[in-house]
């Protein structure tokens, strides 16, 4: 039913692509992120909460319609609908189902609740498409709770010694998990590329801790041992560093490898991602039931080799998803 | 543990000196007496034997782990640590056990008379009760090759400020071969136990490379200008029957050149002295790779002895009759040295000849030729130069010759470990040898962070094969490699082995047409 073709991956039948990288009639989105969510498009269909998100990337002038999770939608006789994914706000993966046979795109997901997306549902199907951003056993994520309690606790020895704590996340998702966590320990100022993205969880009906909108530019004195929250193209930046005693944290999933936290210029790293982890990817793999698995961006050789070795048939695909996060994006 | 984890992590995640600083007085301040110890320990490379065979924990934890070595292996490529990777594919622990530092290290030591089941049973319970960084700490003490992520000189400074005390006194005194049992963390670091250390050395005076012309210098005749020679520089220790040799990296390589120990042995005074072991021979300094072939060995044969023999080329003196000389200018303590030598000249020691030129112009051609006599270069030392501890700018200068360069492509890319295992950041380079290309030199050094994530997103687009963790990239990125010595070599496909390799500069304005040839190449090599 799926053709992977350069434009992207071509649902045969429907006539539509998910997640195309080249302009197409139609392009079924599986969420907001910009190397999922590209330009040029005649229609998009997404989830409701990812109407605002790429209308603020793509332009306010796109055609998009917006559907609820577990809604049917048919296409050329191909029944669409979207299925939680866990991955940030509005993510989905895409349940296709034509003459009886299921296949079924991840998009990105992770299966950890982190309180702000709708968790993952696990769909029943015929082949899955997976990402494997962090598919190797080394990727084990900590609990939500004990994630929480390491930023927490980071920022209230920040405190005590007089330093602002200064957040670096992916602002469409990250961003918002990490002003979960801080809730109510200290004031939060997020950058204004945050501030935009959070007016689309709080039209969702998604409630975000007080914040303020941090204007680098100016005076920044006020923010003083408080909680700064700024997207990853500020890591380095010049504005960043006027920020008074500043400490400042990566919060990725690289960071659970201590090369990586000691390869970026950070003061510390938290592995807290938005992908699911080696064992969350293989569990999730498992429930789907899928009698063949395609494996996209990631550790796509270590991945399909390791589930063709425990019985599961797997094919590695290249897309282009994943590019702009590689090295620049904390996932 | 925690006490010691919580340094390790603290400098592990920052790269500010500052708060490595603010990390170690912390731990100075929190830590037990053993646990100082031991920091002080593995800092000064005095590690314990390796008692658990790395094989073996590598089985042990893909067994626990559940997985297949070929995906072990992956990990360990993409973290570039083994105790580090061993500790992630490992389940969350289940119970927590805390043990100092020292009490670890007591148990680790026992270890050497377990049976394999013992060590197997010692070290999976251990990695069931520790937290994930510790887990990876006590599987890098398990090894004895735990690096610290700060510098000598950072971990000095936070102990002088600590104990209120002048830096080079703090150097003094950790150095040196002293034993953990015998003397208190107070009192090593204090120097109470720095009287009775024979062997102690004195921190080595540095040069900085000089960045400008040398007329800025002034009269060139107030200059003590030697060659500066490619060997390794050693301290030499001569008290009480005894002889120390030290390396620059505060190694102790007596055993290592025993002509020098035995002729320093002959000598009836106290002294210490500062020079560069060199082979020499038929009257010629040789190049670094034929002293290279002596280092390291368990046994140096007589055979080797008498092809490869060492001399030392001394330049100053350091101490004499148990006296302190580093405060003397070095013209005072050259002549001293002289004088030294003349009476006990004969065999490798050999006193490092000073250059005397008229001006800076004479002096900039005999620097040009003095590749000709297998030196890279000159010394420049002022002659009221004290011997500093460590680098101090404006008294001693290396003044080194342009290094060779050639142009070379990108043909293989791997990984990096520790900081470096999220990129692609060691490189192997090739020249044209006729149509086909030979690889020449692996360089790891030279690229600014930008650029290294830059190759590194080329190497992701462009990897045409894949063996393991290294990736074969399409010819087409040009660097310019720098080295400072060439020679012949059957171990090297090319034919030839570079000495210190490294990437001058990204050549984006050049394609792999224009890269050296090989056989230019070896034109170089007198």
């Amino acid at each position: 039913m799926l053709q992977f073709t350069p434009k992207g991956i071509l649902c045969v039948p429907g006539g539509f692509y998910i997640d195309p990288w080249k302009p197409v009639d139609l392009a079924v989105i599986t969420h907001g992120h910009s190397d999922h969510a590209r330009w040029g498009m005649k229609k998009y269909l997404c989830h409701h909460y990812t109407v605002p998100i790429l209308k603020s990337r793509l332009g306010t002038d796109i055609a998009v319609q917006g559907i609820a999770y577990g809604e049917p939608v048919t296409i050329n006789g191909v029944q669409v609908s979207l299925h939680p994914a866990g991955h940030i706000i509005g993510s989905a993966q895409v349940r296709m189902e034509y003459k009886g046979y299921v296949v079924v795109v991840s998009g990105d997901y992770k299966v950890q609740d982190d309180g702000l997306s709708d968790p993952l549902e696990i769909l029943r199907c015929h082949e899955f498409v997976t990402e494997s951003t962090f598919g190797l056993p080394i990727y084990n994520w900590q609990s939500v709770a004990a994630q929480h309690t390491q930023l927490q606790e980071w920022v209230a020895g920040n405190r005590a010694n007089g330093k602002t704590s200064v957040f670096i996340g992916y602002s469409l998702g990250k961003a918002q998990r990490i002003m979960k966590a801080l809730e109510g320990i200290a004031p939060i100022h997020v950058h204004y590329s945050i501030a935009v993205l959070n007016q689309a969880y709080e039209s969702a009906g998604i409630q975000l801790p007080d914040y303020a909108i941090a204007d680098l530019r100016e005076d920044v004195k006020h923010l003083a041992q408080d909680i700064v929250i700024l997207p990853p193209s500020l890591l380095d930046a010049q504005v960043t560093r006027k920020i008074p005693d500043m400490a400042n944290a990566i919060c990725s999933g690289w960071m659970q490898v201590r090369g990586a936290r000691r390869w970026r210029s950070a003061d510390a790293g938290f592995a807290i991602s938005d992908h699911a982890d080696w064992p969350g990817l293989l569990d999730t793999v498992k429930a789907t039931g899928a009698e063949k698995v395609y494996v996209t961006h990631g550790q796509t050789a270590v991945f399909t080799k390791y589930l063709n070795e425990i019985g599961i048939a797997a094919e590695e695909v290249t897309t282009r998803f994943g590019e702009e996060e590689e090295s620049v994006e904390p996932s | 543990m925690k006490t010691f984890a919580t340094l390790i992590n603290a400098l592990d995640s920052t790269n500010k000196t500052n708060l490595k600083l603010e990390a170690l007085m912390h731990f100075l301040a929190e830590a037990e007496e053993g646990d100082k110890m031991w920091l002080l320990a593995l800092f000064t490379g005095k590690r314990p034997k390796r008692n658990v065979n790395t094989a073996l924990m590598r089985q042990w934890a893909m067994e626990i782990a559940g997985i297949p070595e070929w995906l072990f292996l992956e990990s360990y490529s993409s973290v570039g640590d083994l105790g580090e990777t061993i500790s992630l594919i490992l389940p969350a622990p289940e119970q927590y056990t805390e043990r100092s530092l020292s009490e670890w290290m007591q148990q680790i030591a026992t270890l050497d008379k377990a049976t394999e089941a013992e060590k197997k049973t010692f070290v999976t319970e251990a990695w069931r009760s520790l937290t994930h960084t510790e887990r990876f700490i006590f599987n890098k003490l398990l090894g004895g090759s735990f690096r610290l992520g700060v510098s000598a000189q950072t971990l000095i400074n936070a102990l002088a400020r600590y104990y209120n005390m002048e830096a080079n006194a703090v150097t003094h005194s950790i150095m040196g071969d002293w034993q953990m049992d015998a003397v208190t963390f107070d009192e090593l670091v204090q120097g109470a136990y720095t009287d009775t250390q024979l062997s102690k050395p004195y921190p080595f005076c540095l040069a900085y490379p000089l960045e400008k012309e040398p007329e800025e210098l002034g009269p060139v005749q107030d200059w003590q200008v030697e060659y500066k020679w490619d060997g390794i520089r050693g301290q030499l220790i001569r008290r009480n029957d005894e002889v120390f040799i030290w390396s620059r990296g505060e190694e102790l390589i007596t055993e290592q050149f025993p002509e020098i120990k035995a002729a320093l042995l002959q000598w009836p005074v106290n002294v210490v002295l500062d020079g560069e072991l060199l082979v020499f021979k038929d009257g010629q300094v040789l190049n670094f790779s034929a002293l290279q072939q002596r280092l390291n060995r368990k046994n140096i044969s007589a055979k080797m002895l008498q092809e490869l023999p060492v001399v030392c080329f001394v330049y100053d003196l350091l101490e004499l009759d148990g006296k302190d000389l580093r405060n003397l200018p070095i013209k005072e303590r050259r002549s001293m040295l002289e004088e030294l030598l003349r009476q006990y000249a004969g065999g490798p020691l050999m006193l490092c000849h000073t250059i005397a030129a008229v001006d800076w112009e004479a002096l900039k051609s005999i620097r040009q030729e003095s590749r000709s006599v297998n030196s890279e270069g000159l010394m420049l030392k002022h002659k009221d130069s004290p011997y500093h501890t460590g680098r101090k700018k404006g008294d001693w200068w290396k003044w080194k010759i342009d290094p060779y360069t050639i142009d070379a492509v990108l043909i293989y890319a791997q990984k990096g470990s520790g900081r470096r295992s999220a990129y692609y950041t060691d490189y192997t380079f090739a020249v044209r040898k006729g149509d086909e290309l030979v690889s020449i030199a692996k360089a790891y050094s030279g690229l600014t962070d930008k650029e290294i994530q830059e190759v590194n997103r080329y190497i992701n687009q462009h990897a045409i094969e894949k063996f393991g963790p290294v990736r074969t990239v399409k010819p087409e990125l040009v660097f310019e490699i720098a080295f400072e010595g060439i020679s012949f070599s059957n171990r090297h496909k090319s034919g030839v082995a570079l000495r210190f390799p490294r990437i001058a500069r990204w050549r984006k304005d050049k394609t792999a047409a224009e890269i050296d040839d090989i056989e230019e190449i070896k034109k170089m090599i007198r």
